[in-house]
């Protein structure tokens, strides 16, 4: 055998290395080792490129290998929980820069020299100007979500704007469009005067603009699918860069990420009842008619104290505790934890129900609650919690809102109609810790807030739970 | 050659529709790092362009490229193995 056939032997076995990697994440108890397979599969790809990828030169390879593994390894153990949604989009936008970059490279090596090849290789100037254009959106679209996410601010004209609002520019469906334009025509050029370099960067920087325009409206509880979707281009981008190399190690691995992130882009899109057009290019708001929030809370609402709700869990059997964003802001994991340990400690079941859509990725509120060393088997999808909230004493909402607005299920003129909720509302109590009436992303105001069965503790996350461990150990 | 690497593709990408509707939600953040880590492949790529010794544009950025790429190989696989490290099923 020569050593292109171990080479490619060799990818094979990394891209098999991955598929079980993945699948073992279909469980938490293989998870450990799924992750692990998938990095032996990536130690297996890169140690045989290495010794049969027809390297020459070492220096600057070393030095790139050394450089990212350190700034990775610094950020993988540096990043805080809370912290994740925007190191995942990070992690998103380097995949695509990596691409665009090797598209750029094998531009000059395939057709920046005097010798340009006479067969053309179309697959690799198609491929190329695929990777320039997706690796480009990845990256900054990626840059502008991870900005986002990390709740950003700039100064414009004397004011401060935040980069986490939607930021809506005047005439962004035509500047989209035609930027789109600019960038398939640009890619046109780069496939027919692939020795003209200057073509590929004009496409990257067109591309660039696309991704920033495309990201910059979305806000707020809409990030979770965003964050899939650039997700997934991330792995598209190495599908395309392995259609520029013709190497199928990067074209499967690229598909099965580019699979992953549509699928997790389909589930979030779901819940919340929503297009990925109507979620990308439309902005969410109250519809003129409906109720505001006077007419809705006026009277109705009912505050309640943590000695109060202290009261309430005497003798209750079952307690279900639903977080949202709020519960990753107020670093309240922890404090949630310890009520649970208190309540558990007198024969009290405490679960939690995890909307796919709460937070600002999709699993975010689960690494949350695993963090605080919250047992994965209590944390419920929201079909399986929705089953046992009827037989449930006391469900406590803790920064959330939308996700449980009982409006979804009954009010089809409402911006939320039909998106599947966690219904709360049918526990015997609801007591929500929000620390004001203000309204969740959507803008519309909560009825849930004025039932009759619902108390609200007006208070944060964290000072709430710990004002009710304080009580529950005194009474 | 375009369609066996075409064929690979469709394949590949009914394989991972596969086996990840088959991820639990409460994996969901994990699979999108790690499944970041995977699409670092592309360092495959970046290590042979910056090696190739094709003159000092595609040195660079393929440099730039094993950068980034490395980035996300080492920083996606070791952020999702400290967070699957946390999912245990008692307390």
């Amino acid at each position: 055998m020569d050593g292109e056939t171990i080479r490619d032997l060799a990818y094979l076995l990394a891209s098999v290395l991955f598929i079980f990697g993945l699948k073992g994440l279909a469980h938490p108890r293989t998870a450990v080792r799924g992750n692990l397979t998938g990095a032996l599969g990536m130690l297996i790809a890169v140690v045989v490129t290495l010794v049969a990828g027809g390297v020459l030169h070492w220096t600057w390879i070393i030095v790139g290998l050394i450089v990212g593994s350190v700034i990775g390894t610094v950020l993988a153990l540096r990043v805080p929980m809370t912290g994740m949604p925007q190191m995942v989009g990070l992690l998103n936008g380097f995949g695509g820069a990596a691409s665009f970059l090797v598209a750029g490279a094998e531009l000059v090596i395939k057709f920046g020299g005097d010798s340009v090849n006479p067969h053309g290789e179309l697959q690799a100037r198609i491929a190329i100007a695929a990777s320039g254009l997706i690796g480009a959106v990845t990256l900054f679209g990626s840059l502008i979500a991870a900005g986002k996410l990390q709740e950003l601010r700039f100064s414009w004209k004397g004011r401060k704007i935040w980069l986490s609002s939607s930021l809506l520019l005047p005439g962004r469906h035509v500047l989209n469009a035609l930027c789109l334009a600019i960038g398939l025509g640009l890619c046109v050029l780069v496939v027919r005067n692939p020795e003209t370099a200057a073509w590929y960067w004009l496409l990257v920087l067109a591309a660039a603009v696309l991704g920033v325009l495309i990201t910059i409206p979305i806000g707020g509880a809409d990030m979770p699918v965003v964050i899939a979707l650039l997700n997934s281009y991330s792995g598209l981008a190495a599908t395309a860069t392995g259609f520029v190399l013709s190497n199928n190690v990067l074209i499967i691995a690229g598909s099965l990420v580019g699979a992953s992130g549509l699928i997790l882009t389909s589930i979030m899109c779901k819940a919340m009842n929503r297009s990925l057009a109507n979620v990308m290019f439309a902005t969410l708001g109250p519809t003129a008619g409906g109720p505001t929030a006077d007419e809705v809370y006026a009277g109705r609402i009912k505050a309640t104290s943590a000695e109060e709700i202290a009261m309430l869990f005497d003798g209750v059997q079952r307690v279900v505790i639903v977080p949202g964003y709020g519960l990753a802001v107020s670093q309240a994991q922890h404090a949630v934890r310890e009520l649970a340990t208190l309540l558990e400690a007198r024969g009290v079941e405490v679960l939690y129900g995890i909307h796919p859509v709460a937070g600002r990725m999709p699993g975010h509120m689960n690494v949350l609650l695993a963090e605080a060393d919250i047992p994965y088997d209590k944390l419920k999808e929201m079909d399986e919690i929705n089953s046992v909230l009827p037989q449930t004493d006391v469900a406590i909402v803790v920064g959330a809102n939308d996700v449980v607005n009982p409006v979804a299920r009954t009010d089809p003129s409402s911006p939320i109609a039909g998106m599947p909720i966690i219904d709360v509302d049918k526990a015997r109590t609801v007591v929500v810790i929000k620390r004001s009436l203000s309204p969740g992303f959507a803008g519309i105001p909560n009825p849930l807030f004025a039932l009759d069965n619902t108390l609200m503790f007006f208070n944060d996350g964290k000072k709430a739970f710990d004002e009710l461990i304080a009580a529950v150990k005194e009474s | 050659m375009f369609v066996l690497l075409l064929t690979v593709f469709v394949l590949a990408v009914f394989v991972g529709f596969e086996i990840i509707t088959k991820v639990p939600p409460t994996l969901h953040t994990p699979l999108m790092s790690g499944s970041n880590a995977i699409s670092g492949i592309t360092v495959v790529g970046a290590l042979v362009a910056t090696g190739a010794g094709e003159g000092a544009l595609a040195t660079g950025l393929g440099l730039f490229a094993v950068v980034f790429a490395t980035i996300n190989v080492v920083g996606g696989f070791l952020v999702s193995h400290r967070m699957l490290g946390m999912f245990r099923r008692k307390g």
